[in-house]
Formats: C-alpha cells, structure tokens, sequence
C-alpha cells in the first residue's frame, strides 16, 4: 500500500444500538449508568444512552487499522469529544492522511454522528517504510 | 457557598476573585504532592476480557485474537489492543479512588466550591509499545492542572488536566493526558441535571476510570459555548459588507476605485466625499506579518492561549484574526497562512487563519 498525505480511508460506519452502547461499555469496564440505564441518563439530561470515551478510542484505533493492517503499530490516539453519540444513531468515521514521515504516518480521524462532530481524533501509527 | 464563590460564579473574568485563587493555590498542593501510588489492575492483560472487547467494538485485527496470524505478524505472538490500555485499570463496578488519586483531590476541590458536574472533554494517549497476555499493569497519576473559571454552554468550569502513565514493572508502557471539565450546572430545579452532563462527582468518584469520568458526551458544547461568548463587533453601514461576506464565507476587501482599504471604513484614503465604495474578495492567501500569543488574562469565548495573528494578504492589506491549529511556539513572521473563518452562530462568523498546507 502506498501512503500520501491526502489519502482518504474507507468510511466505515457504526449502527449505534442500545445493545452496541451497553455491550462496549461494559467491555471497557465504565459502568457509569448513563451508558447503559436510560431511564438514569434520561434524569440526568440526556436523551438517551450514549456512548462512552473508552469506546470512541477503540473505534478509532479499529477503523485506522482497519486501513493499515494488521502490521501497523499504533503509537499514539488523541482525542476530542463533540457532541453525545446517543443509542439510536449512526456514526460515521472518515479520515485523511495528515503527515508521512518515513514509516510514521499520522491520520485525522472524524466521528460524525446525526447531532453533528461526536468525535475528532489524531492517530500516530508506524507502517513498514 | 461563601460569598467568595458566589463572586467567581459570576464569571464575568473581571477579578481574581478569592475562590478562583484559592483553588489554583490547592491545584498546585495536589500537584506538588506528585504522582499517586501504583494502582495495580484487577487483573493481569487476558484473552477473555480482550475477546470481550474485540467483539464489541467489532476489531477484526487478528494480532489479537488469532495466536497463528499474530505469530506470522510484526508481534510475533498475541498482543492487547492498545486502545485497551485504560480498560485494565478501570475499577469496576464498586470501584474507589484511593484517598491520593489527583483526580479525586481535584474533583472533591471543585465540588466543595460548588463545581459539582463533570464531563469528559479529551484524552491523549501514547502507547509505547504493545501489551502481551500475562502481563500486570499499574497505573499512576499526577495532576497537570486546573484552568479555569472558564464560561460554557454547561456553566461555568474548570478544566481538570491529568496524567496518568501505566506500568508493567519499572517500565512505562503508555501515558495518557486526560482532560474533564469540572462545571457549575445553570440554576435548574433540584432534581434536574443539566444537559449532556453525566452525573455528579460524586458518582465518578465512585466508579470512574484511572484517567478521568470515562464519559463521552458535550466536550466540544462547551467549546462551542465558549466561543458564543465572544467579543461582538460593532457593524456599522461601513463594515457591514464585510461581515455580511464572512457569513457567506467570502472574506471581503473594501474597494476605492483601485484602492483597497482595511480595514474598511467611510471615505477613500484620498479624502473624496463623493466616492463610493464596493468590495473585492480575496484569495484568502497571505503571510504573518505579526502576531502575539495571549496567555492572560481570560479573554471570553478564547481558549489559552491562543494566537493572534495581523496577516498581510496577497491583496495587500493588513487583517487580525485568530490562528488556528498551531504550535504558539511554531509561529513566524513570514508563516504562510489561508484565511478560514470561526462561526460563532447564525450571526456573526469571525475572520481566522490556519497554517497553508
């Protein structure tokens, strides 16, 4: 595979199921109830359950190797939150190759849900130059 | 609450008020106090818990899972999603912090001065290399700090800054820079929560996670917040075209015949009471001509620090507007910038520059 600054990333889109939020969640150990008891999040503002960080960063890691394969390392995900990612909605990742530095390739993720920005990360990851 | 308090709940930025002091003054106790003591996780890195995880987050990489493909992979063996680094130090279900956990000084800080909501706002994580089944991590934080009062969407907050750095023995295997935003709910009735806020302190000190509340919700609401704070322009019949032109996205340049002026105002250089003026749109392409970095004091709507950059424009004129997406460090006389614009809300767009790429 050849990597360019300006290569775009298959999309890849997540059907944001009441099952998905919980089963996530409790896979990353968050027990907070707003992310699987709607009535609870319900009281405390929200529409509904939504999504949590420890989440946003799986999926974010997963749709970068998605693309790179299974011999990329990554070295590094940051991430800024946006708006709620609610059970009930999709969310769709796209992303673009930023900067190519020998086998360091770093990739501007965004995380797009029905309400607008839930998520925009950088990810840092070394491929075989 | 104590008067002070009520004087910072103003948020009006005008004073160094007494509580706003004090918790910098205690921010810098909890950080001086250093890092906490080494949490171990409950459990070492396992197959199960990163089966569980792989099937729901729906990662098909086989280094994790599939013991032939790792062993033909670069890891040579089985390896932990490092996204699940922070997975194997969350406290579960009854989980505590530990009385020196940085985080839970903090939020018990804040909440005692009335800032008793939370949200998580970032998280930066940098893996040093891959985790292997078997393997025991610890975790330790320190307390980066606490900026604040800032104004948001969510009221008035501070922002909690943490580090936390996982070890397996004496070797640090990831960190993690972790940002929530400790905020005061608007006024509300007794049993209501503010929009996208997840839930007091208190239940995120009771099961949160090693780096912070481990709540995706209005991180980039309460940016947004910020910036409908903004200082407003004065439009006046002079000026109004180039704002009517930001709105459609077009950055506009007063015209005088062939004399371009910035920024815009009633009469030609030249003096002439009878001219008329229209507008040309530039190409959105110029230098930095100057700029300063602003740290202090709070400036409503802005995020410290940030850059403020006077940009001569390939036109010719001269024109301010925030830079975005750099560095304050990486900044230069002479940096190629394009114009891009901030859009505070259906009626004021402000003009910006990021770096040209």
């Amino acid at each position: 595979m050849t990597i360019t600054v300006g290569t775009e990333l298959p999309p890849l889109t997540v059907d944001v199921t009441p099952t998905f939020v919980v089963a996530t969640a409790l896979a990353t150990r968050d027990f907070q109830d707003v992310h699987h008891d709607r009535d609870a999040a319900v009281e405390r503002g929200s529409r509904d359950i939504f999504l949590n960080i420890l989440t946003d960063t799986g999926l974010v890691q997963r749709f970068v190797t998605d693309w790179a394969g299974p011999d990329a390392l990554v070295r590094s995900v940051d991430l800024r939150l946006g708006v709620p990612c609610y059970a009930g909605d999709e969310l769709t990742f796209t992303g673009r190759v930023a900067e190519v530095d020998g086998g360091e390739v770093t990739v501007a993720v965004s995380g797009v849900d029905s309400l607008g920005q839930h998520v925009s990360a950088t990810v840092r990851i070394e491929v075989a130059a | 609450m104590s008067a002070a308090t009520d004087r910072a709940a103003t948020g009006d930025g005008s004073g160094p008020a007494g509580i706003g002091r004090s918790i910098e003054e205690a921010a810098r106790e909890i950080a001086a106090a250093g890092p906490s003591a080494p949490e171990p996780a409950r459990d070492p890195v396992n197959q199960a818990m990163i089966n569980n995880w792989v099937e729901a987050i729906g990662d098909a990489n086989p280094v994790y899972t599939d013991p032939a493909a790792a062993a033909e992979s670069v890891h040579g063996r089985l390896v932990a999603p490092p996204a699940m680094t922070q997975v194997w130090t969350m406290r579960g279900l009854h989980g505590v912090r530990p009385a020196d956990d940085p985080l839970r000084r903090a939020t018990e800080l804040l909440d005692e001065a009335g800032y008793t909501s939370v949200v998580a706002t970032d998280s930066a994580q940098t893996y040093h290399r891959y985790l292997r089944p078997g393997e025991h991590v610890a975790a330790v934080a320190v307390l980066e700090s606490i900026a604040g009062p800032k104004r948001t969407a969510l009221g008035e907050g501070w922002f909690v800054t943490t580090r936390t750095t996982w070890y397996v023995d004496d070797e640090a295997v990831a960190e993690m820079t972790f940002r929530i935003l400790k905020f005061r709910p608007p006024e509300q009735p007794a049993t209501g929560h503010s929009a996208g806020a997840t839930g007091d302190a208190g239940t995120t000190g009771g099961a949160g996670t090693t780096g912070g509340a481990g709540t995706a919700t209005a991180g980039d609401d309460a940016a947004s917040a910020e910036a409908a704070q903004v200082l407003r322009p004065v439009v006046t019949r002079d000026n109004a075209f180039f704002w009517d032109g930001l709105r459609e996205g077009e950055l506009r340049i007063q015209r005088w015949g062939g004399t371009l002026r910035h920024p815009p105002g009633p009469l030609p250089p030249d003096g002439d009471l009878d001219a008329e003026p229209d507008y040309v749109v530039a190409a959105g392409t110029g230098t930095v001509h100057s700029f300063l970095v602003h740290h202090h004091p709070p400036v409503p709507g802005k995020r410290l620090p940030f850059v403020l950059a006077l940009v001569e424009l390939d036109e010719g004129v001269r024109m301010l507007g925030e830079l975005h997406g750099v560095d304050p460090g990486d900044v230069h006389i002479g940096l190629a910038v394009e114009a891009s614009v901030d859009r505070i809300d259906d009626d004021l767009t402000l003009p910006a520059w990021k770096v040209r790429s």
